[in-house]
């Protein structure tokens, strides 16, 4: 499969997280969105490396493995950072008893 | 003896170092003792020097201090030059000035023991800037005692620094003084460039192999800086505005120090001097002008100190002529006399303002021969002397002078001259109306007329003696041929003085001798006239009119100047002042700290607090990044 569909593929996830990050005013959604960027470079990542060895795909069985292993970390840094951002919601609905992020304005201060 | 050379300048330094910081805390009695002790002692180390170096066949000496600017092929040590020459000026400066200090103990008693420090301080760095001046071997160091002069100048012009007046006479002196010391240094320089060294000795072997248009550039530049120390056309009007220090200090400024750097620095450039002719006619004439046009100037002031400091002026003009028409040793000759007799007319004039508590104005005086009978003999034995009556010490020396303008060109004679008769005039009648005839003054001021005490006699007293007896170690040569004797300072000078050549004592001995009797009668007569003209003075508001009125004002030179130059100049300052640092510089500044504070205020609304405002804002960025990295950044 040619490497562009893989791009183009990335590029409508990242934009559709872009788009839902900036439209939407619920945290939870924003975060989801966020994820999904997140989850678009990975994409990326994976299949770049796998374009990358293409020519030692035929002798070398785990030929751009690295690449995919360095997904999984990103995925477990990922995960580790969920786990905060969701903490920092629940902490914040207990305040505020709202997830909507434009109740959120008091950086100016 | 040679080596200690670096002691003459030290001790002043020292007095002006311990007077200056300890004037709170010394007495009065202890700073005159420091002060004036100073100068004796560098009198004394100058005295040893001088009788080293007059023996016969004595080589002038370089003492090397330490290196002073070395950079690249040009090396500029702090050296002493020890000649004949300067062990002269030591003497005239550090016996004079000593007399001086003296005097000086007595005259500012009035003052408080801080001031009293001051001035004594002051005086002592005065001293020792210009014996720097005059031991430096080369033309830097002079130059650092050229300035050290002219700072002290102004310290001591200004030295009563809460009148504006005064402090108008001290900025006009320093700035005078400036004038003629970028002259001064730009020759420095071009002589650094040309011949890439700045000591005398190397320069003077150098000169000959030099072009005649950069030693006459040169030499003119230098004269610059002499017109402006010197007091000469056209940088002269600072000296008679210097009189707005105490008197004792215009002493030293016009006999022993200060003035006569000018004529000191020519006579030790002679070499270059007369390898441009050129220059040498500018000096002559610049010095005959100033001669006469102070001359004049001095006949109808009615200061005592204004006429004093016109015949400054005047008498510097002969030495410069002097210097023109090659007779170096004369104008050394007369530098030296005329320290003596000058030194004693300001001190004398000095007596008198003291005695009538500090009237300046001569109409207001008048009969004061009985009541002052020390300062009135001396004054007289001072004006015979700079009148050029024989055997005073003024004849022998403004004679040599004149007879050698003779031999350059009979005009230049006929000219200084006439300039020798005003001065005859002007100083008989500053006598006549001083000492003799009836008294003009307040009957309180006559009630208080009295005797200086001894700290100002005896000043007096010594240089009535050498105003006397100083014009004998230079006779004229008709005279020693009769008596057997030689001209000793001719003699004694003749090593410093390779530049001059033998055409100053060509005049043969027929026209010498009438030369000689013509003026001797013409001054005579001039003296008599000028005493009996003015004895009878009556005291009259009226002003001359016409030319005497333009002589009393001075020929309005300080006016034109005030035209020409320091009005233009203050109108300059006032459209830089109003229009390019108003509107232009400050509008600037002013502009760029107002722009800053709009567009801060502007960029202020962006901070809104609203998260989702600054990830908009972020994405616009990066989009705008990708944008430019991509389609614009080829």
């Amino acid at each position: 499969m040619p490497i562009n569909y893989y791009i183009f593929l990335s590029i409508a996830l990242f934009c559709i997280g872009v788009v839902g990050v900036l439209t939407r005013r619920n945290a939870i959604i924003i975060f989801m969105c966020i994820e999904l960027m997140l989850n678009a470079v990975n994409l990326m990542l994976v299949a770049f490396s796998k374009m990358h060895h293409v020519n030692q795909a035929a002798t070398n069985a785990t030929a751009g493995i690295d690449g995919q292993l360095f997904v999984f970390f990103i995925m477990v840094v990922a995960a580790a950072e969920v786990s905060v951002g969701l903490a920092i919601i629940v902490m914040m609905y207990r305040n505020v008893h709202s997830v909507d992020v434009n109740f959120l304005n008091r950086l100016k201060h | 003896m040679i080596k200690l050379v670096y002691l003459i300048p030290l001790f002043p330094f020292i007095g002006f170092l311990l007077n200056g910081l300890g004037r709170r805390a010394m007495s009065k009695s202890l700073i005159g003792i420091v002060g004036s002790g100073m100068v004796l002692a560098s009198f004394v180390v100058s005295l040893l020097i001088f009788s080293e170096v007059r023996q016969e066949g004595f080589q002038p000496q370089t003492i090397h201090l330490f290196p002073f600017i070395q950079f690249d092929s040009i090396s500029i040590p702090f050296a002493l030059q020890v000649d004949q020459l300067s062990a002269l000026f030591l003497l005239i400066i550090t016996g004079v000035g000593f007399l001086i200090h003296l005097y000086s103990t007595a005259y500012m008693h009035e003052e408080d023991a801080s001031n009293y420090g001051r001035y004594f301080s002051y005086l002592n760095l005065f001293v020792f800037f210009m014996l720097l001046l005059v031991l430096g071997a080369n033309y830097v160091i002079m130059f650092i005692g050229w300035e050290g002069v002219g700072l002290c100048s102004y310290l001591l012009i200004g030295y009563w620094f809460t009148n504006d007046a005064y402090n108008n006479a001290a900025k006009k002196a320093f700035i005078m003084n400036r004038i003629g010391d970028l002259g001064f240094l730009i020759a420095v320089f071009w002589m650094i460039l040309q011949f890439g060294s700045a000591t005398f000795t190397e320069v003077f072997a150098e000169a000959p192999e030099a072009s005649t248009a950069a030693l006459t550039g040169i030499t003119l530049l230098l004269f610059a800086g002499a017109t402006g120390k010197s007091a000469q056309i056209p940088l002269y009007t600072w000296l008679p505005d210097a009189m707005a220090g105490p008197t004792p200090v215009s002493a030293l400024i016009h006999a022993a120090t200060m003035v006569t750097a000018g004529v000191y620095m020519i006579a030790r450039s002679n070499v270059l001097y007369s390898l441009a002719p050129i220059s040498q006619y500018v000096v002559a004439i610049a010095g005959l002008a100033t001669a006469i046009l102070a001359a004049t100037i001095a006949l109808k002031q009615n200061d005592i100190k204004k006429v004093l400091a016109y015949s400054t002026v005047s008498q510097l003009g002969y030495m410069f002529l002097g210097l023109g028409v090659g007779a170096y040793v004369g104008a050394v000759f007369h530098v030296m006399t005329h320290a003596f007799f000058k030194a004693l007319l300001f001190l004398g004039a000095g007596s008198v303002i003291h005695a009538m508590h500090h009237e300046q104005d001569i109409r207001k005086m008048g009969g004061l021969k009985k009541r002052l009978p020390i300062t009135h003999i001396t004054f007289l034995l001072a004006c015979l002397a700079i009148a050029g009556i024989p055997p005073f010490s003024g004849f022998f020396s403004k004679d040599e002078i004149l007879i050698a303008a003779y031999a350059h060109n009979p005009v230049l004679y006929w000219i200084g001259l006439g300039g020798a008769l005003l001065t005859a005039f002007y100083m008989f009648r500053l006598y006549a109306m001083t000492f003799l005839g009836s008294f003009r003054g307040t009957a309180e001021q006559e009630h208080h007329v009295h005797e200086s005490p001894a700290a100002m006699t005896i000043p007096l007293v010594i240089l009535a003696v050498l105003s006397v007896v100083g014009g004998f170690v230079g006779l004229p040569d008709i005279f020693n041929e009769k008596l057997g004797t030689h001209h000793y300072l001719d003699h004694f000078l003749s090593p410093v003085m390779q530049g001059a050549d033998g055409t100053a004592h060509t005049v043969d001995h027929s026209t010498e001798y009438i030369l000689l009797a013509v003026s001797v009668l013409a001054i005579g007569i001039t003296c008599i006239v000028a005493a009996n003209m003015y004895r009878r003075y009556r005291y009259s508001e009226t002003a001359p009119a016409g030319i005497g009125r333009a002589m009393e004002n001075k020929w309005y030179v300080d006016e034109l100047y005030d035209a020409i130059i320091v009005r233009p100049l203050k109108w300059l300052a006032w459209f830089f002042n109003s229009v390019i640092e108003k509107l232009g510089i400050d509008a600037l500044v002013n502009g760029v700290g107002r722009a800053v504070q709009y567009s801060g205020r502007q960029l202020r609304l962006l901070q809104s607090g609203q998260v989702g405002t600054y990830v908009l804002l972020m994405v616009v960025s990066l989009v705008i990044f990708f944008i430019i990295e991509f389609f614009i950044r080829k």
